[in-house]
């Protein structure tokens, strides 16, 4: 009678569907397809695609690499503690350290160019959150992910962790300018 | 074994409770609500200190706090009701003696031990790891210990359950095939042992770590492996609440499913696609292919949002058919209008299912959709889906299902029935704002488990704007709201066992009676319009459809605005 008894008919797979069931799987069917070929669609069409790009790597190699892009292309350095302002070229990997608790360097890119943006943790997971535009990326150690990236708006942005990484983890915020 | 084995027939319900069923019921479902009091509690210094004008605890406490109500929540809360759930639906709906009582009891102890000890751990500071505990950062050792009893208890509990339908089945206490509810906790049990199985794989390497046997554990190894367990424990939820919907329709209406090929082909769909969703969690992250992400995020092609989109129409559905051969068949929506509004059992089990399917299904999808992802990863929008879903959706259904239990597992009146009339009400509707709030500061970018949005501190704060700050003073508010639903539960239900008038067991017998064969009703439909036996749930069910759609739009429009990303 009731779905805490046993089903009456013993053939129940054999009772007929209902119309307003039939109806209603269809086009639920029909909608998850459309949301399916959606997300497949996009990384034909759209824009917004999350590079796979991987590479393992250790916090020695990945702050070497970071240095040097530091050394080279430096413009100015902000706050008291002297955090380099780096201007690269476009087109050219651009390296930023998350660690406890601080994103490094500053970086300062050019609106509509395009960049490799490497990304990986010194210690423990991390969040690439972009502020205000809204993209969000797991940053985790061991790990070296290239993003390819295209500012298309320019002023200044944050970095706001947003991945646990312990007490100071409220304060890890970067910064990056588009010119 | 237990040598004695009695029998009682509810005369409230009719339901035929097994004495070592019983207790072991009782004994899991009050250690849960214990657990969802802590959790309670918990909960107000997290709210606290998340309502910016508030700030109320230090960050140390803060980390310490939320670590702890997720685990206590999440898991140990809803895992010791569902094993309450497993034996009434395999034990009581069978009408059969549970399987191995004395093993089922140690599964209970292991379970306890587990959990305290895992509290404990969080308690003594060192181990405000979150629930999620992501290596390299580590807990004390006896964090993971805790984890790894009490999921070893679990599963002992699993196997408890599948023995007692060998059992029911051996015995012939009932014919044919078991009951949908049923069904739908076996399906949850299955999804259950994957879970486990998966959690012990990841903590015992971790557990092995953080006492030095082990070197390393690779990081994103334990991100995928560990939510195969941590996203998979919430399908247990989805399956056991869903098959609570389905019990609620029946008892509160004699609701019959439309049809029993739909309802178990969509649990069916559960036990094939669901578990993919752990890939949720890794849309974000590098060294992961993006077939692997299209096709895992997905649940294949959907198929288990196919699923959960049938029960939330057939559910319902049965209860509109029900209600229209009573009479109540006027237009589209008397059913519902003369449905026991006033009865908590069913006021709670319908607003958790249109908050869950609303709120927590939607937002969802848009957050396992591969690039919807990067504008909603790790946001506050992340715990506004999930409260949506584990609160509203299987926190609400077992308060729901507790009222009806009291006087009929626990065999106490309860005591204050005006308050308990209010509780789904205040505590449904608060948790579906505090949900929408919390999705909106997410929207704009706000962060989770984070103490202080202000970034006291920083050398270069960013500065979120005061949109946020009123969606997260409003998170603040419901949050209260909600806890003083939740406390009333909590005084309602322990209130009842501890002061309630007690109740008339029923005849107790040494023997079972079996379920007696129901007699094959000629399947007539002369309700509804248009040949829809359903028709005013197919509207809602279009009501639905269309916030989906439009919703799901916005998001590819606001995703298709931020920077290039290749």
């Amino acid at each position: 009678m009731s779905a805490i008894l046993p089903p009456s008919e013993r053939l129940w797979w054999k009772h007929p569907l209902d119309r307003v069931e039939g109806t209603w799987i269809a086009i639920a069917f029909v909608w998850c397809m459309v949301m399916f070929f959606m997300m497949v669609g996009w990384h034909i069409y759209g824009k917004q695609n999350l590079s796979t790009e991987t590479y393992r790597t250790t916090p020695e190699q990945f702050a070497a690499k970071a240095q040097a892009m530091v050394d080279k292309y430096t413009v100015r350095t902000e706050t008291d503690q002297k955090i380099p302002v780096v201007h690269p070229p476009e087109g050219s990997d651009v390296y930023l350290i998350a660690r406890l608790w601080s994103w490094w360097p500053i970086l300062e890119l050019e609106k509509d160019k395009t960049y490799r943006l490497h990304l990986t943790a010194m210690d423990y997971n991390h969040g690439f959150s972009l502020q205000p535009t809204n993209i969000n990326i797991q940053v985790v150690p061991g790990f070296e992910h290239v993003v390819k990236i295209t500012p298309n708006q320019s002023g200044q942005f944050s970095v706001v962790c947003n991945e646990y990484c312990g007490i100071n983890h409220a304060t890890m915020v970067g910064r990056l300018y588009v010119k | 074994m237990s040598s004695t084995v009695t029998y009682r027939t509810c005369p409230r319900s009719g339901l035929q409770f097994e004495g070592q069923a019983e207790k072991l019921m009782i004994a899991n479902a009050v250690v849960a609500v214990v657990f969802l009091l802590v959790g309670g509690l918990l909960a107000v210094g997290v709210v606290l200190t998340r309502w910016p004008a508030v700030h109320w605890l230090a960050a140390d406490t803060f980390y310490q706090v939320l670590t702890a109500h997720g685990i206590d929540m999440l898991i140990f809360w809803i895992i010791f009701f569902e094993v309450a759930v497993l034996y009434f639906c395999s034990s009581t709906l069978l009408r059969c003696r549970i399987a191995t009582p004395n093993v089922a009891w140690l599964a209970f102890a292991l379970m306890l031990i587990g959990a305290v000890t895992n509290n404990v751990a969080v308690f003594q500071g060192g181990s405000s790891v979150m629930m999620t505990s992501y290596v390299p950062m580590m807990a004390a050792p006896h964090f993971y210990l805790g984890l790894i009893l009490f999921a070893v208890g679990a599963l002992v509990a699993c196997f408890v359950f599948f023995g007692t339908l060998v059992i029911a089945k051996r015995d012939k206490t009932y014919q044919g095939s078991v009951p949908l509810v049923t069904f739908g906790a076996i399906t949850a049990a299955i999804i259950a042992v994957f879970t486990i199985a998966s959690g012990a794989i990841i903590l015992i390497p971790t557990f092995l770590m953080s006492v030095g046997i082990v070197k390393e554990v690779n990081a994103l190894v334990y991100r995928t492996v560990w939510w195969a367990f941590g996203h998979s424990s919430q399908q247990i939820n989805v399956a056991a609440h869903i098959s609570i919907w389905y019990a609620v329709a029946a008892i509160a209406f004699g609701a019959k499913p439309m049809s029993e090929r739909v309802s178990r082909g969509a649990f069916l769909l559960y036990i094939l696609f669901l578990q993919l969703a752990s890939a949720h969690h890794l849309l974000a992250d590098p060294g992961v292919s993006t077939a692997w992400k299209v096709v895992n995020t997905s649940y294949f092609m959907y198929f288990a949002v196919l699923a959960s989109m049938i029960h939330g129409l057939t559910i319902p559905g049965a209860i509109e058919v029900a209600q229209r051969k009573k009479g109540f068949n006027k237009g589209l929506f008397e059913w519902l209008r003369k449905a026991p509004w006033g009865n908590p059992v069913f006021s709670g089990m319908f607003i958790s299912l249109i908050g869950f399917g609303f709120l927590g299904g939607i937002s969802g999808v848009m957050m396992g959709t591969e690039q919807l992802n990067m504008i909603i990863h790790n946001t506050i929008y992340v715990p506004g889906h999930f409260h949506a879903t584990v609160v509203v959706g299987t926190t609400l259904s077992f308060m729901a299902l507790t009222y009806f239990l009291i006087p009929v597992l626990f065999r106490r009146e309860m005591i204050n029935p005006g308050l308990a009339k209010l509780q789904p009400y205040l505590f449904g509707l608060s948790m579906y704002f505090f949900c929408l709030v919390m999705m909106g500061a997410g929207t704009l970018g706000v962060s989770r488990r984070n103490w202080d949005m202000a970034m006291v501190g920083a050398v270069l704060p960013y500065e979120w704007p005061g949109a946020a700050y009123l969606m997260m003073g409003l998170v603040g508010i419901a949050g209260v709201a909600a806890m003083v639903g939740g406390a009333i539960y909590i005084y309602v239900t322990v209130g009842s066992l501890l002061w309630g008038k007690k109740l008339d067991s029923g005849a107790v017998s040494p023997r079972f009676t079996p379920i007696p064969a129901t007699p094959a009703g000629a399947v007539v439909q002369n309700y509804g319009s248009a040949g829809f036996a359903a028709p005013g749930t197919f509207a809602l069910a279009m009501v639905f459809l269309s916030a989906f759609v439009l919703y799901y739009f916005i998001n590819w429009k606001y995703l298709s605005q931020v920077w290039g990303l290749s």
